[in-house]
């Protein structure tokens, strides 16, 4: 539904994004403002995220990007202390109204989180978790899709011949990959990625980026990190956070990653930016 | 799909909370029970009084007096003996391997059942040493049964006190026992104190080890020396309540209330104390 | 501790001098204290066993139970004006479980529920042992679902899943060790208990299952033959040490298996794998 677009347009002129490359918009927030505790974390954050593109959240750390992420699957309602204010719509649904069902609403919006966390059981089961809280029963489908959700992430040729060890035995590169398949079965529009490369080597990091690019096919991926080669290998959009002088995270730009990286529009981001790609 | 769950979802919580209210029901049905069973039988003479054959003569003076006599002279034992365990074991033992050993067998001793420390006692200390079925006896089973209390809550304590403090005491000077004395043990009254309180009320409430050694027996007259002969509140409760007739379980339930109270008393004490030491002590 | 150990055996081998171990293990008929003396212990064991058994089902139920609810359902307030009184439960003098026993469930099941119960019986004696066990189950896995990582929980819920769902299939679950030392623990205990089943339970060392019946534990055997008069030496003062050995290996085999768990259990979350 193309809701709010004309806003979004308004926006975006002033952010400075081109309507070409602009597709659908899946997710928007609208002011959002996040407290913990009474500390203002987040302020006035208006982001968009488009369809079947990745985009990335970066910034310095203390600048609100985890919170924003989890704005996003209402997963801070389990925080005690934390309260939202502002709007958050997915494809034109307010997700804090009263109607809509939290539960289902994660299972459409996934994330992953930055140390992989798989349960105690099986490889097997860990995929078909989601699906069997979600009600589904017969176990032919369920196979199916745990197959499936493995080929995606791109461990099922690892894991084929041993699906019923436990979950722990995978090394760690495996269990994020483990995570992401978990997260893929439940069929999501869209996948949330708080730093999932941050633990893992470089090895299994590059694996996991070459999985995100292929998977944005099919869903929106939103990613949030600290890596900004990453970013600007892997996105098609970046949002910037930075914390001003009083802790509180602000959304100081957005756009396609190539005019943010290369020619933003807000001094702090060039600062940022440069400052973070010289020293390494 | 998702519809259905909110009805379980939400009664989860409902049937956990009944299973939490039993036990605590329970506890408020066995205490009215019992005050109420007890409460007329509480009088004057109910303290003054010894045991006897005739329910309304019956008293627990004995009793009371025995188990003052047993837990006081076990206590004697056990807290220096605890302490100083605890002080050698944080203190004075280098290697970890050695102490884990320790602190394992203490852990392990607060498994053991408590009849079995008076079978030991009633043993060693009874026969062999020939102290027989005496206050001396009951006291040291006692000591050893309640000495994991001790040590444990001693050696949290040394463990808590930070190390700055002891490095300022030896920095000016003070020998190794001085610094256990005058700063260490100080600064882990307290917890020893409220140690002490939680071990005498545990020492208080039990009867299995003082059964083993002392027996059964009717004894009239408070004891005058450790090596008496004895009775306990608690044998003295069971005493009565292994009686047929309705008033003796009366008389039980009175010495119970009585036991609680002593019980509550002690400590409602540790934990008063606990908060004033506390505040007292630097953060 | 070898001390016990050294006294324990050291009195008991006299007696088994004259009572061979096989016996005395598997014999079935146990009548220590009269002329006709039999040996075997299995009566009561079986009578140990069964108080015990009821209290840990009942404690098992009860107690984890409430630590499912106080740790994950509960208000922080509520928690904290709980847990001391649980404690509370702790606490009580194990005689005055044993007058509960006797004088209040007793009576109550057998007018209510068991019109052919006897006045002393395994059932309300494993009832008032549940009681007394249930806080140290409720305490030890309460411990043990707390520190279960919040990544995990996280990890459920971004699926879609209901608190029960994260609670039961995953918390519990992860929790289990711990959980299941618990278990053993408080089993432990209440072999070990003396008051509470010599008060309630009886002194009719029969091989039964039937808990409505009297029975003797072991540990009520023990009571039982301190109070009479027993001199130094004799066979019955030696079957006493016999006995107590008995069941101290039972208690500290159980109590090792338990520690065992829990230290398996806490170097379970650490790393990956």
């Amino acid at each position: 539904m193309p809701y709010k677009t004309l806003k979004a347009e308004e926006r975006a002129a002033n952010m400075g994004i081109f309507k070409a490359s602009a597709s659908g918009i899946v997710l928007e927030t609208v002011d959002l403002t996040v407290y913990y505790n009474g500390r203002k974390v987040l302020d006035k954050v208006n982001a968009v995220f488009h369809e079947n593109r990745i985009t990335a959240i970066i910034g310095p750390s203390g600048s609100g990007k985890s919170s924003l992420l989890r704005s996003l699957n209402r997963l801070n309602d389990l925080i005690p202390g934390a309260r939202v204010e502002g709007r958050v719509y997915y494809r034109g649904t307010d997700i804090y109204s009263k109607e809509v069902d939290v539960y289902s609403l994660r299972a459409k919006i996934g994330m992953v989180f930055q140390k992989p966390n798989p349960f105690p059981m099986s490889i097997y089961d860990n995929v078909a978790f989601g699906l069997r809280v979600n009600g589904v029963r017969d176990e032919n489908m369920i196979e199916k899709r745990v197959e499936e959700a493995l080929r995606l992430a791109a461990l099922w040729d690892e894991v084929k011949d041993r699906l019923y060890d436990n979950a722990y035995t995978l090394s760690i590169g495996q269990q994020q990959r483990l995570i992401i398949a978990r997260a893929l079965a439940v069929e999501p529009d869209v996948l949330l990625l708080d730093e999932p490369t941050s633990s893992l080597d470089p090895i299994s990091t590059s694996k996991i980026e070459e999985v995100l690019a292929r998977l944005k096919e099919r869903y929106t991926i939103v990613i949030v990190t600290h890596d900004l080669g990453q970013a600007r290998r892997l996105s098609d959009h970046t949002i910037v956070l930075m914390p001003d002088k009083s802790g509180t995270g602000r959304l100081i730009e957005q756009g396609p990653t190539r005019r943010v990286f290369e020619d933003p529009i807000n001094e702090k981001t060039r600062t940022y930016i440069s400052r973070s790609l010289g020293l390494l | 799909m998702s519809g259905g769950w909110k009805l379980v979802d939400s009664w989860v919580p409902f049937l956990l909370s009944i299973l939490l209210g039993i036990p605590l029901a329970s506890l408020g049905l066995l205490i009215a029970g019992i005050v109420l069973a007890g409460y007329e039988r509480l009088s004057t003479s109910f303290f003054l009084n010894g045991p006897s054959f005739d329910p309304d003569k019956a008293g627990i003076m004995p009793a009371l007096v025995g188990s003052m006599w047993v837990v006081g002279l076990g206590m004697a034992i056990a807290i220096p003996l605890g302490v100083a365990t605890a002080v050698y074991l944080t203190e004075y033992v280098g290697s970890k391997r050695v102490s884990s050993i320790i602190l394992f067998n203490v852990n392990n001793l607060a498994g053991v059942p408590s009849v079995v420390y008076g079978l030991v006692a009633l043993s060693i200390v009874g026969y062999q040493l020939g102290l027989g079925r005496s206050i001396a006896t009951g006291a040291i089973a006692l000591a050893f049964l309640v000495l994991p209390i001790i040590v444990v809550s001693t050696v949290e304590a040394i463990r808590e006190i930070p190390v700055s403090q002891r490095l300022g005491a030896y920095a000016l000077g003070a020998s190794r026992l001085q610094v256990v004395l005058h700063v260490v043990l100080r600064q882990a009254l307290p917890s020893i104190l409220t140690g002490s309180i939680l071990a005498v009320s545990r020492a208080l409430g039990e009867a299995a080890p003082i059964l083993v050694i002392s027996g059964l027996i009717f004894v009239r007259e408070p004891p005058s020396s450790p090596l008496d002969e004895f009775t306990a509140l608690p044998l003295q409760i069971f005493n009565w309540i292994t009686r047929p007739q309705a008033e003796f379980k009366e008389l039980a339930a009175a010495a119970i209330i009585v036991l609680l109270l002593l019980l509550l008393a002690l400590n409602s004490l540790a934990i008063y104390l606990r908060a004033r030491l506390q505040a007292r002590l630097p953060g | 501790m070898t001390v016990i150990v050294y006294t324990l055996v050291s009195e008991s081998i006299p007696f088994f001098r004259e009572v061979s171990p096989g016996e005395f293990v598997l014999g079935r008929e146990w009548s220590a204290l009269f002329s006709e003396k039999k040996f075997g212990t299995l009566p009561l064991l079986t009578g140990t066993f069964l108080t015990a058994s009821i209290g840990l089902l009942i404690a098992a139920t009860l107690g984890l139970g409430s630590a499912i609810y106080l740790s994950e359902y509960a208000s922080p307030r509520l928690r904290k004006a709980v847990k001391p009184v649980l404690e509370l439960l702790a606490g009580i003098p194990t005689v005055v479980y044993g007058y509960f026993a006797l004088t209040m469930i007793t009576p109550f099941l057998r007018e209510n529920v068991f019109h052919e119960m006897s006045v002393h019986n395994a059932l309300a004696a494993g009832i008032a042992l549940g009681i007394m066990i249930t806080p140290m189950i409720a305490s030890i896995s309460e411990d043990a679902l707390y520190s279960v990582p919040e990544s995990l929980r996280h990890g459920a819920y971004a699926l879609g899943a209901r608190r029960y769902q994260v609670v039961f299939k995953i918390v519990v679950p992860a929790a289990m060790p711990g959980i299941i030392a618990s278990f053993v623990l408080a089993l432990a205990r209440a072999v070990g208990e003396t008051m509470i089943v010599t008060i309630a339970a009886g002194f009719r060392p029969v091989l039964t299952l039937n808990p409505l019946e009297p029975i003797q534990t072991l540990t009520a055997f023990i009571a039982q033959a301190s109070t009479g008069d027993n001199p130094y030496g004799t066979i019955e003062y030696r079957s006493l040490f016999a006995v107590g050995l008995y069941l101290f290996l039972i208690v500290m085999v159980l109590n090792t298996i338990g520690l065992a768990v829990s230290r398996k259990y806490s170097s379970r979350f650490g790393g990956a794998g």
